[in-house]
């Protein structure tokens, strides 16, 4: 079936378009809905969020492959996060993703069989003064031991 | 001169401190906005502005009441003040406490500035990584509208004022000003030529204020002091470098953070008094001073400006670790003052892991737009791959020197610098340790930047 945002997710971007003075400049929200509700942006995606704005569908893929936050595969239910960039690297960062690969065992960029963790490697996610941290889903993790990886990852694969 | 303050960390922490009622009644919230909106006319406010000699929190230093006077009314087209809150880049997490904790002072700052410039609407582009930041500024901007602080008649004046969240979707360069506007006029986050400057033609092709975040934060303390009396809280007043900031310190200390002082406190000060020294009481080995662009100093370098008129004179043959943390003052030191937030790192750091650390950072997210660039960070970044590996040999070692110099100055925006002032400024500081990589002396496999193993 093509793809279409849920009625409450139009709405919020409905509001969305009061905020600015052309659609085009509501393309990296919209793709953000998308993303909320489908997990990935596809090509049905694209298609979809040009129509809707009125863009030509190589401006959207144009945006979509441009941003590293945006999904252009299926990934895990949740996704795990590992600031990588020096600030963290200096406390630990580098231990604390091996330490992640081998307690999910995968590598970086990869998905657990069972599709619920996705582990990547971000670059600075601006918390060099709580390092090491890592970010799942849409929080935080900051000052992070061993134990507290453990229980994070633990949670997540209970979930 | 370390002299800690609290104008805008005073909520920090506090129950409740993000809240409107926490900001009126512990920080004089909207006062100076009332004020301001109330009793000054625009042109008031830009050359009083001018006298709070606020430099640029964002790294380039520039002095905010300038860039405001920039702008002209136009015929036709609306103005618009844009806030660069996409905080991103590596050693830098002072925006984000401002964003949780006391987002009204955000608010309040885009309030002036609007009607300084003359918009109606301030967008804040917050990196979408930052949820609870955005949550917490949308909060603030629900409350204030409610207050009747923004919309149609703020503080009863009419003069229309909103502000919008907009955010990215993880790309460092829409930290740059230009690559931000494209990015917030839904587009890929190239950067654009200059001329023409955001102010003749910014987001939307219309007259546009870029204001880093804790610049445009900083404005309704500085409206509430009065703007002179702001800028002299500075020991460095003199050099035009005003006012109180947030600086950080991140890395091999054993108090990390972020912290409010008067502007004029020194590298020394941050690091031993505010950061509580460096872990395990090892000696301190280098220091990148604000942000990983700007390039690194080691502990033990001394200041070199025998010139009488260099504002560095009054520091000669001293340490660079006492020297006041201030624009001019590092940009004559050889590198920046950048975000002010200082990344440390202790004896036993290896320079090459933390050169090759920082390289995979600029390869990512070099944008693509300019060969140079482009090209040129994944040049870096193989050299750096290939000392660890042992098999990198003097001529190309000293390709290095070759090809962050082709990366300067010939790219279109300041990225193309970010990355090879600090390559250059590690092969600088570090010339032998990176010969002793070449000769086999030093290996990838015993290279460390952690002193203390993680979580002990």
């Amino acid at each position: 079936m093509p793809f279409a945002l849920s009625p409450e997710r139009e709405r919020e971007l409905a509001e969305i378009l009061t905020r600015y003075p052309n659609k085009m400049a509501a393309c990296i929200p919209a793709l953000h809905l998308c993303q909320e509700q489908h997990g990935y942006i596809d090509d049905d995606v694209v298609a979809w969020v040009s129509f809707r704005l009125d863009l030509p569908p190589a401006h959207v893929k144009g945006v979509v492959t441009f941003y590293t936050l945006f999904n252009q595969h299926k990934v895990g239910k949740h996704q795990v996060w590992v600031c990588r960039t020096l600030p963290c690297a200096l406390r630990g960062a580098g231990e604390m993703l091996s330490y992640c690969e081998k307690k999910l065992g995968i590598h970086a960029g990869e998905t657990t069989p069972d599709g619920k963790i996705t582990l990547r490697t971000a670059e600075c996610l601006a918390s060099c003064g709580t390092a090491p941290m890592m970010q799942v889903d849409k929080d935080y993790y900051e000052n992070l031991t061993p134990a507290d990886v453990d229980k994070i990852l633990e949670r997540l694969q209970r979930s | 001169m370390l002299k800690q303050t609290n104008y805008l960390t005073k909520v920090y922490g506090l129950p409740e401190g993000w809240s409107l009622a926490t900001y009126e009644r512990e920080a004089k919230g909207y006062q100076a906005a009332r004020k301001v909106l109330t009793t000054m006319s625009p042109a008031d406010v830009v050359n009083e502005a001018k006298k709070a000699n606020i430099r640029g929190r964002g790294g380039a230093g520039f002095p905010m009441g300038v860039k405001w006077s920039f702008m002209r009314p136009h015929p036709t087209k609306p103005a618009y003040l844009v806030i660069n809150a996409d905080e991103g880049e590596p050693g830098t997490h002072k925006d984000r406490t401002l964003m949780e904790q006391n987002p009204h002072a955000c608010i309040e700052g885009c309030i002036i500035g609007c009607y300084a410039i003359g918009a109606h609407v301030a967008y804040i582009y917050v990196r979408d990584e930052l949820h609870l930041s955005k949550a917490r500024l949308w909060g603030a901007i629900h409350e204030a509208k409610a207050k009747g602080y923004l919309g149609k008649n703020p503080f009863g004046k009419d003069y229309p004022v909103d502000v919008v969240v907009h955010t990215g979707a993880g790309a460092y360069i829409c930290g740059e000003e230009t690559s931000l506007l494209n990015s917030l006029e839904g587009k890929r986050g190239e950067p654009r030529l200059k001329p023409p400057f955001p102010a003749q033609a910014g987001a939307f092709g219309c007259p546009t204020t870029v204001n880093n975040l804790e610049t445009i934060a900083a404005v309704p303390t500085a409206f509430t002091l009065g703007c002179e009396e702001f800028s002299k809280l500075s020991s460095i007043h003199h050099l035009n470098d005003g006012g109180v900031r947030l600086f950080g310190v991140n890395g091999h200390v054993k108090k990390p953070g972020v912290y409010e002082c008067c502007v004029g406190i020194t590298l020394r000060e941050l690091i031993y008094d505010l950061g509580g020294g460096v872990l395990d009481d090892k000696p301190l080995y280098a220091v990148i001073p604000g942000g990983s662009s700007t390039p690194v100093l080691r502990a033990e370098d001394l200041v070199h400006a025998p010139d009488e008129k260099s504002p560095l004179h009054a520091w000669h043959g001293q340490s660079v670790l006492d020297v006041p943390l201030g624009v001019d003052t590092f940009r004559n030191m050889g590198t920046m003052l950048g975000t002010c937030c200082a990344t440390v790192m202790a004896e036993g750091t290896d320079p090459i892991a933390a050169f090759h650390n920082l390289m995979q950072f600029y390869r990512h997210e070099s944008c693509g737009q300019c060969t140079p660039c482009r090209e040129g960070s994944g040049w870096l970044l193989r050299i750096a791959e290939k000392l660890l590996a042992g098999t990198c040999s003097m001529d190309e070692l000293n390709q290095l020197h070759d090809v962050a110099n082709g990366i300067m100055g010939n790219t279109i925006c300041a990225f193309g610098e970010g990355t090879a002032m600090p390559a250059l400024g590690f092969l600088k500081k570090f010339r032998k340790e990176f010969e002793a990589y070449v000769r086999g002396e030093r290996r990838g496999e015993d290279a460390r930047l952690t002193v203390s193993a993680w979580g002990a």
